[in-house]
This record gives C-alpha cells, structure tokens and sequence, in this order.
C-alpha cells in the first residue's frame, strides 16, 4: 500500500535576480524576487549601482560649484532639481529672487515636468508592451530639449537656476536650422517659422501641446491590453501611501489631496492658476491619468507664464554681488566687480551658520535638500530627499501577490530614476 | 515669527513631556526640536498620534556627523545625530527632530520604522553612511555602498576618494579591489569667515 501512497509534489520557491541589465529596470535596479510559481512573494530592491557620492563630494565644494551636481540627480528633471538647491541656498541667505527670475523658474519647472511625464509614460508603455507612445513622447522632448539649450546652452545637464536668480534671461532668438541633405527647404521654413524668439517658441509648443495629449490618451486611455496591464495593480490605499512617505502623484493617485505648488507655495506659484489631479483607485492606471492631465495643468502654467514674462522685462539675478557674479562689461572697467568675480569663483559665498529643509512639487514627488551650513564657504551636509527613493523602498509592499509581469508595471509606475535614487 | 509657527511650537510643548525637549528653536521658518534618545521612540508616537499635531508622514531621515563643525567654534552635545522632518498634511506644516546618539564610540538611536515604515530605507542610508545603528530596526543591512564595503563614507575623517578603488585586471582577467592610487586634493580650501566679513569699515 505504501508504494501507491500519493505525495504532492514537492514545491520550492525559486529566487531570481531581476536586473541590473533587464530593459524594464529603468537603469541600474537590481531586484532580489522570491518567486512562487509566477507570484512574487517577496521583493528584495538592491540599489547603490549608480552611487556618486554626491553628498560627500558637496561637501568638499562651495556652494556654487554644487549646481550642476544637483542635474545629475534626477537626470530627467534637472532643473526642478537646481530650484530646491537654490531654494535652500537663498533661504539660508536670506535674499528675495527677483520677481522675473521666479517666472522664469516657475515657466522651465513646468517644462521640466512634462518631459518627465512624457518619458516616463513612454518608457513605462513600452515596458508593458507599447511601443508606439514612446516614439511620440520623444518627438515633443525633442522641442523640449530645444528650450533647455537655448537658455543654457545643454540639452540636459543646464545648471541655469543659480543662488539668487537664473544665470541670464530669456534669448530673443532661437538657433535656426539650415537646410541640409537631411531636411529640404519646404522643411526647414516650416521648422524655422516659429523659430521666433524663445517665448514664441515655447507659446507655439503650447498651442500644439494639448493635441499631442489627445493623441496619447487615444493610444493609451482606453487601450484594452494597457488597461489590463494596469487597472488594479500597485493598488495603494490612502493611508499606507501616507505612511510610507509617498509624495506627489504616487500619493495623489491614491485620493490624497496634496501639492506643494498649492499647499506651500514657492517661486510664484501663488499667482498662476492651474488645477491637481487627483486619483481614486491608487493603481498604475489612475497614477497615468494624474500625469497626462498634469502635463495639461502644466501646459496652462506655462502659458500664463509667457504672457507675464513678454510684458515684465527686468532683472533675473540679485544684484548682490557676494552672492552673484557681476556683468561682464562691468567687470572690464570696475575694479571691485572684477574682485568680485574672483573672490565669488574661487572663495565662493558665505553661507550663514543654519540649517534649512527647502522641499518643491518634482514631478515625482517631494524632492528636498536638506543643507546644514556652519557659516563657511561650503555645505556643512547636504542630503537630498529623492521621492523615488521613498517609493522603491514600498517595492516589496507594493509587488508581494502580483505576478512577475507587474513587477514591471509597478516600477514603471513609480517612475524611478537612478541618478537620485544612488545620489 | 508666523502665526502658524507659534501655534506648532505651543502644541509641541504641550504635547511633549518637559523632560524629552532638549532645545525648541525656531530658525528661517522653521521649527527644530531637539530630543534626548531615552525619550525619543515615545516622543516621536506623540507627535504622530496627537490630536493637536498629527505628523502623517516622515518625509525624511538623515544622519549627520558634527565633528569639527564651525571649526570647533560652536559645541554640539555629541557627535552624531539623526534628523528627521515630518509633514502633516492635516495641519499644513512642518517640523525637525534631532536626536543625538549619547555614545560617540558606537552610535545608537531607537529605531521608528515601527511608526512610520517610510523610515526603513532612510534609517539603513544613515547607518550606512554615519555607522549610527537604529536600534530595533528589522533589516539593518547596508543599502547604497558596494557589497563588501567597509567604513562609513560620510563621515568627516573619511577621505573623498575612499581607501579601496576597483579595476580591472587583464592578467587575471577579472575585476579586483586594490588601495587607492589617487590622491585626495582640494581646489577652494574649506574657509569659515566671521560674520561681519566683507561688510566694509576694516581699510
């Protein structure tokens, strides 16, 4: 009898490393997934593979020459990154940015924003079996990136925001293309006629922008296969989205109500008007509606913005010079703006001794720095507070009973960027 | 000072218990608390559960190393501390608590992942990165330097560029660790100047 006895077979847990080289890892994640049949039972996110040291090299370094570290973060919403740097900064210092230089800030945040929602709706469709919104998303990056290079000078990395303003104003006229064996004549006058100056250019983007919001609801909104890949899953109540620290539209998706554009105003936020989304099921497809309409919301900001910076000309950096570098043509006849400049680059500013915790809306949530000066020439401690850092460490709440393909989804959902996550 | 500033440091005083406030000070618009560790754990349930303040969320956790800070010329208790912000979003407003481990030689603070389980990750950084252990946390492991690592890279005696660097080896064709052959140099030396610098009057 014992030889026909029935035994179930016997089941083992099987545990898979899930990156750092998989597509789907958006960069450099390494995860540790125990996997029972195809039902993650435990997630396990190994991160650190892009870690710089930023806060250890800030320390070393005056306080401007931090700027471009801070690019570097989140290296798809740079400059939103730089304006809480020089939050913190100016705070500590105790100095009001020009009025013009706060639109300007406001104006290149929303900029900022919707090239951070344009990849991460892309590359999140993509990861889930899209591939045609991505294409899309790049095409109005590209005029995105446009704007960045025409103030700064870089596509990306621009280090504009400085402490006490923007490092100059607007240009009256955009770079132009020329006709090549790439593009026609018919091609580039069409290119080149909105390539007035630069608020014409951002004003003719955000005539065309909402139709281009359209086509990606078309693609995606009621896009059966996107639907199943995303209603229901990384389901997080309102409560647990609250106290694993989650920030801005991982917590709005969930039905909170807060951002800090409207709760803690900063930069001119209190002066433009726009609505926040929010979410009522917490899952990946109600967290992808808050973003497309933010990108609307941010189109309006953007627009309003336009049309204050046309009528306001004016300065866009203080005219403190222990804090910012005096004119050039100054520098060539004034012997003290000439000292000025080489005490500023070389010595750097003298913070006074404080601390301050200076937060922004980042398009992914709540990024903060956190400085600590002791009144010297460089940062005391300066921690970054990376909102996709907050959301990854819930990966193991969030993933725990899904299957392995929505593991996927949910990291798309969060939209984590390494460059922040590793610091 | 703000209205709403007032209002938060009077709920915090009335919350808290006399003894477990260090220090209350109120700075660029901010509040700061600072916390003895023994009342620390009990202190920060108060200022989640209180009625009068209720701190939802823990938005951020960090350590932090004194020594040498302000050149020695501004004492702090001990040498290392954890600081944490909460956020209500009841309330709208903010808050840091600082709480300094007694013990120099072996850092510890009581742990509040029970709390606010958002503090997991953020409590394994500062351990990483400070050595300060957070006693009582489930998962103490290190979380953003290389497997293996040894030392606290932001502390203040670690050097910039580390002790260990990696290459690869053709010989042995493989990835090896050896000492650093790089030396640490410094462009802007570190200067801290008084405070009425710069303000003219001295010819």
């Amino acid at each position: 009898m014992s030889e026909l006895e029935i035994r179930p077979a016997e089941t083992r847990n099987h545990t898979i490393s899930f990156g750092p080289q998989h597509p789907a890892a958006h960069g450099v994640l390494r995860l540790i997934l125990e996997l029972d049949g195809e039902v993650v039972q435990r997630a396990d996110p190994h991160v650190g593979l892009l870690h710089r040291g930023t806060e250890k090299l800030a320390e070393t370094r005056t306080w401007v020459q931090s700027v471009p570290y801070m690019d570097r973060l989140d290296y798809v919403s740079m400059m939103v990154n730089e304006h809480a740097y020089c939050l913190a900064v100016e705070r500590l210092l105790g100095i009001e940015v020009p009025l013009r230089a706060q639109y300007i800030r406001v104006m290149y945040d929303e900029i900022t924003r919707i090239r951070n929602h344009l990849m991460n709706i892309g590359s999140h469709a993509l990861d889930i079996g899209a591939m045609t919104l991505i294409l899309y998303a790049f095409r109005e990056r590209e005029d995105l990136m446009d704007m960045y290079e025409a103030v700064s000078g870089a596509r990306m990395h621009a280090a504009y925001y400085r402490p006490g303003g923007v490092y100059r104003d607007l240009p009256d006229a955009m770079p132009k293309y020329r006709e090549s064996r790439f593009k026609n004549a018919a091609e580039v006058e069409r290119l080149n006629s909105v390539r007035g100056s630069l608020l014409d250019f951002i004003e003719d983007f955000t005539e065309r922008f909402p139709k281009y919001c359209d086509e990606y609801e078309t693609l995606l909104s009621d896009n059966r296969i996107w639907k199943q890949r995303t209603v229901g899953i990384g389901v997080v109540s309102p409560e647990e989205a609250l106290a694993r620290g989650f920030t801005g539209v991982m917590l709005r998706g969930s039905g909170v109500e807060w951002d800090l554009r409207k709760k803690q105003p900063y930069a001119v936020y209190d002066r433009v008007q726009f609505d926040v989304p929010v979410g009522t099921a917490g899952d990946c497809y109600d967290r992808y509606l808050c973003r497309v309409e933010e990108m609307r919301q941010s189109n309006r900001i953007i627009r309003q913005c336009v049309e204050w910076l046309r009528k306001n000309p004016g300065p866009v950096i203080v005219d403190d010079h222990k804090v910012a570098p005096p004119k050039r043509v100054e520098m060539k006849s004034n012997m003290e703006a000439l000292i000025h400049h080489f005490k500023l680059f070389s010595e750097g500013i003298h913070v006074p001794e404080g601390e301050v915790y200076a937060a922004v809306e980042h398009p992914k949530g709540e990024f903060a720095v956190y400085a600590v000066s002791d009144g010297a020439n460089k940062p005391w401690r300066l921690k970054m507070r990376a909102p996709g850092y907050v959301h990854l460490s819930a990966m193991d709440a969030m993933a725990r009973g899904h299957m392995l393909q929505d593991v996927v989804a949910i990291i798309g959902t969060m939209d984590v960027v390494f460059g922040e996550i590793d610091r | 000072m703000s209205a709403k500033l007032e209002r938060l440091e009077t709920a915090v005083r009335a919350a808290l218990a006399p003894e477990a406030i260090g220090e209350l000070a109120h700075h660029n618009g901010e509040l700061t608390v600072v916390i003895d560790a023994k009342h620390y754990l009990e202190a920060m349930r108060t200022l989640r559960d209180d009625a009068a303040l209720r701190f939802e969320q823990l938005v951020d956790l960090s350590g932090i190393d004194y020594s040498g800070y302000a050149n020695g010329a501004v004492k702090k208790p001990q040498r290392y501390a954890a600081v944490a912000h909460l956020l209500s979003l009841a309330h709208n407003w903010r808050l840091r608590v600082r709480v300094y481990a007694p013990d120099d030689a072996f850092p510890v603070v009581p742990s509040v992942v029970d709390l606010w389980p958002s503090a997991n990750w953020f409590e394994r950084e500062a351990f990483d990165m400070f050595g300060i252990a957070f006693d009582g946390h489930p998962d103490l492991r290190r979380l953003l330097t290389d497997y293996g690592f040894v030392g606290h890279p932001l502390r203040k005696d670690f050097p910039v560029s580390g002790y260990m660097e990696m290459r690869y080896d053709e010989e042995t064709a493989r990835v090896c660790y050896q000492p650093v052959t790089i030396a640490p140099r410094e462009n802007a030396p570190r200067i801290v100047r008084e405070a009425t610098y710069g303000e003219g009057g001295h010819v």
